[in-house]
């Protein structure tokens, strides 16, 4: 029988910036089933009208290749890269998070902002906006320990990766 | 040189005939009607209106599939669009090169629900392999000649180019096809190298090999077809086709084990099932060919040699792939084995046959014609019969449901493009518009559309475009007065409990043919077959001739749903034996 352990796979995908490409993406991720964890993307090359949307996906290891030559197939697609499987890559995520309160617990929570460097971006008497950067696990662990003092609300980007090293996609 | 300025219709006019286009199906609206009224200025490009835009879709597959073109359809937008869709859909899933035009409404109604507005490109994203909505008139070109790259290179499929009316209106500058360059699709075609090598050791040390093609060999044109038949015949492998990929190797061939999957040959399956090695060129693993997919071909190498990256590994696992057009990869292939002077291991090889004559003589074709009723598959040994006597090229269509089948199984093709057939969409409906397409691209050829009732009714209303342009097409309607494969299944899985699947208040056929100008005939005992079957071939125009079979016959040799290869039922008698898995039960 196949390998059926669940994988998380970061892929990375440069496409032509035009009306309906996100679509694309989405529709062939719901019309196939295949999971989306998060999903970015960014016009990141405005001379020749490209984006790159980066996807955090999971599935067996015949489900991610499928969804890597799927991917391929879309016709405004030009590069399709599975940073997990290619090597070192680096992510980061970016979250505003909300917390409310009073006295002590407004005090520790700025002290653990501290803590994971994030900083208040947003205050008022009682709240504060945290903008954190780092890995998903990071932002999860410091929305974890806001929620006893006052989390009100969270904004998350979603994972953003890239090769280390000097290749380019 | 100047550049040449011209209306977005008169634009699209201009490069469909640069791109070599000559034949267009279509159904007029207020969406297009600039367009319309460009076809009207002008004769290099014929128009063929249909009766349903659906209808156009699959003329435009016929026309496809018969020439290896693309099919050029022209539609008006919202229910135009829509009513395509179905065809779209049917393109994609067997690959057929389509380019269809829908007309929008202008550009500043979008989104403001129009009369007649549909999200056309959002509605058809996931049925075409591209599309694109025009938004500025000098895109026009550009975007047409890049369709017709899209659709025909790689793996084929439909284009959508949707034209909102003041983009037909609005003047734009010409540009020809040899100056449009795709920026992000140019699918490989040439196989990595080594790969081939690594195929033809394996091919080389295998004992029971098999090939299984598929209607990638066909959409790799006729050449691919010859390569194949050559390698096959320099191995001395045995071949069998899917049911899109008849024609891809003679069906007279001694090394043809004919079609295989859930009503294939015996032979051919059981050939699968024990193989040790399948050399899979342009097919898919569908689960009509793979059965229960934990026990297909437990002991088989297998090589998958496909244009499309997306095949590979999405069924079935598999040994080597190659990725490339099956045409290059078959030639490098047979220039393999030829210089290399390979040799299947020829004493392992003889007894392979041996097995497979053993599985050939169990002859699961077999069936008995007595009493006064035809047996479907006595109507289609005799309709074969009276095609081989013919000079003429022969082109067959069909529909959906135990026809079709029995037509894959009892009809023989020798050459590709001659088999037009829903494959992997199942479409009823989709054989008499498909053979109007085909009969219009071969306007010299037989063309006969081998039918069932209920699916006849599904599309009938195109024997009026018939007629209009004079199209001979023979419509073969095997009549059962039932959905022949529903009943079938009905009866397999569902106790005989027979729910909506008798095909009530039929017209009479003969009266029908005449109400459109056609002929009409009618055989009801063995004995009037042939009379017909000769009678519909040398009538001039278009022909219904209405075969009433046995109404209960069943469809044989059959893989039961959630079984495997080598659980084939031959005939009824192994039905009442062998009752259906529950897992099976909830497969289609």
């Amino acid at each position: 029988m196949q390998d059926q352990t669940i994988e998380q796979h970061t892929i990375s995908v440069l496409v032509d910036n035009e009306p309906g490409v996100l679509a694309r993406v989405i529709g062939l991720f719901s019309g196939r089933g295949y999971n989306i964890e998060s999903l970015t993307v960014a016009e990141v090359n405005p001379a020749e009208h490209l984006s790159r949307i980066t996807i955090v996906t999971s599935g067996t290891p015949m489900i991610i290749e499928q969804i890597k030559a799927q991917l391929g197939r879309l016709v405004p697609i030009h590069a399709v890269s599975d940073l997990t499987e290619e090597g070192p890559f680096v992510a980061r995520e970016l979250a505003l998070v909300k917390v409310v309160g009073k006295g002590e617990p407004r005090v520790e929570s700025l002290r653990i902002a501290d803590i994971f460097r994030a900083h208040p971006v947003d205050s008022t008497n009682e709240s504060f906006v945290f903008e954190i950067t780092g890995s998903s696990e990071k932002v999860d662990a410091f929305i974890n320990l806001m929620r006893p003092l006052g989390l009100a609300d969270v904004a998350r980007t979603g994972s953003v990766a890239i090769a280390r090293g000097n290749p380019a996609l | 040189m100047t550049e040449e300025r011209m209306n977005g219709a008169a634009l699209i006019i201009r490069a469909l005939i640069d791109q070599g286009v000559d034949t267009v199906f279509g159904y007029p609206g207020g969406a297009v009607l600039p367009i319309y009224d460009e076809i009207f200025k002008q004769n290099q490009l014929r128009h063929y209106l249909v009766r349903q835009e659906g209808g156009a879709v699959h003329a435009a597959e016929g026309y496809a599939r018969s020439t290896g073109k693309v099919g050029v359809v022209l539609v008006t937008s919202g229910p135009g669009a829509t009513n395509a869709v179905t065809g779209l859909t049917d393109a994609l899933m067997d690959s057929i090169p389509i380019i269809c035009f829908t007309g929008q409404v202008p550009t500043h109604l979008i989104g403001n629900d129009a009369f007649q507005e549909a999200d056309t490109t959002g509605i058809t994203r996931p049925c075409t392999k591209h599309n694109y909505l025009i938004k500025d008139p000098n895109d026009v070109a550009r975007i047409v000649h890049e369709a017709f790259h899209v659709a025909r290179s790689g793996r084929p499929g439909p284009v959508v180019i949707d034209v909102p009316k003041d983009v037909q209106f609005g003047e734009g500058v010409y540009v020809p096809p040899s100056t449009v360059r795709h920026r992000s699709y140019n699918p490989r075609t040439e196989p990595e190298a080594g790969k081939v090598d690594e195929a033809l050791a394996m091919m080389a040390a295998a004992k029971k090999p098999v090939f299984y093609v598929g209607g990638g060999v066909i959409n790799a044109g006729p050449a691919a077809s010859e390569t194949l038949t050559k390698l096959v015949h320099a191995t001395g492998f045995p071949c069998t086709q899917t049911l899109m990929g008849l024609g891809a190797f003679p069906a007279s061939d001694p090394l043809s084990l004919g079609m295989l999957g859930m009503h294939g040959m015996y032979e051919a399956n059981l050939a699968m099932h024990q193989s040790d090695l399948i050399v899979c060129v342009g097919a898919r693993f569908d689960d009509r060919v793979t059965g229960r997919l934990d026990a297909f071909a437990p002991t088989a190498k297998k090589i998958h040699i496909d244009i499309d990256p997306s095949s590979i590994n999405k069924n079935v696992p598999v040994d080597l792939p190659i990725i490339g057009d099956a045409g290059v990869v078959l030639g490098e292939l047979l220039t393999g084995w030829q210089s290399k002077k390979l040799k299947a291991d020829e004493s392992a090889l003889a007894q392979w046959w041996e097995q497979i004559r053993t599985w050939r003589d169990r002859k699961c074709l077999a069936y008995r014609q007595n009493g006064d009723v035809i047996k479907p598959q006595y109507a289609l040994e005799r309709l074969q019969a009276h095609l081989d006597q013919q000079k003429r090229d022969v082109y067959i269509t069909t529909e959906v449901g135990q026809h079709q089948m029995w037509a894959a199984q009892y009809l023989k093709f020798e050459k590709p493009n001659r088999w037009m057939t829903s494959g992997g969409l199942g479409t009823m409906g989709y054989g008499l518009p498909a053979a109007i397409g085909t009969q219009i691209a071969h306007p010299d050829a037989l063309v006969v559309d081998v039918s069932g009732e209920a699916s006849f009714l599904m599309n009938m209303q195109e024997m009026s475009c018939a007629a209009q342009y004079h199209v001979p097409i023979k419509v073969f309607i095997m009549n059962n007065e039932w959905m022949g494969m529903v009943r079938q299944w009905q009866e397999l899985l569902h106790g005989g409990r027979y729910a909506e699947s008798y095909t009530a208040s039929l017209p009479d056929f003969i009266k029908l043919a005449e109400s459109f100008g056609w002929t009409g005939l009618r055989a009801k005992a063995p004995g009037e077959l042939d009379d017909v079957i000769a009678q519909m071939i040398a009538t001039e125009g278009p022909v219904i001739a209405d075969i009433c079979i046995d109404k209960q016959e069943n469809c044989f040799p059959m893989i039961p749903s959630g079984a495997a290869h080598c659980d084939m039922l031959l005939g009824p008698e192994d039905e009442a034996s062998r009752p259906i898995s529950e897992d099976g039960m909830v497969l289609v």
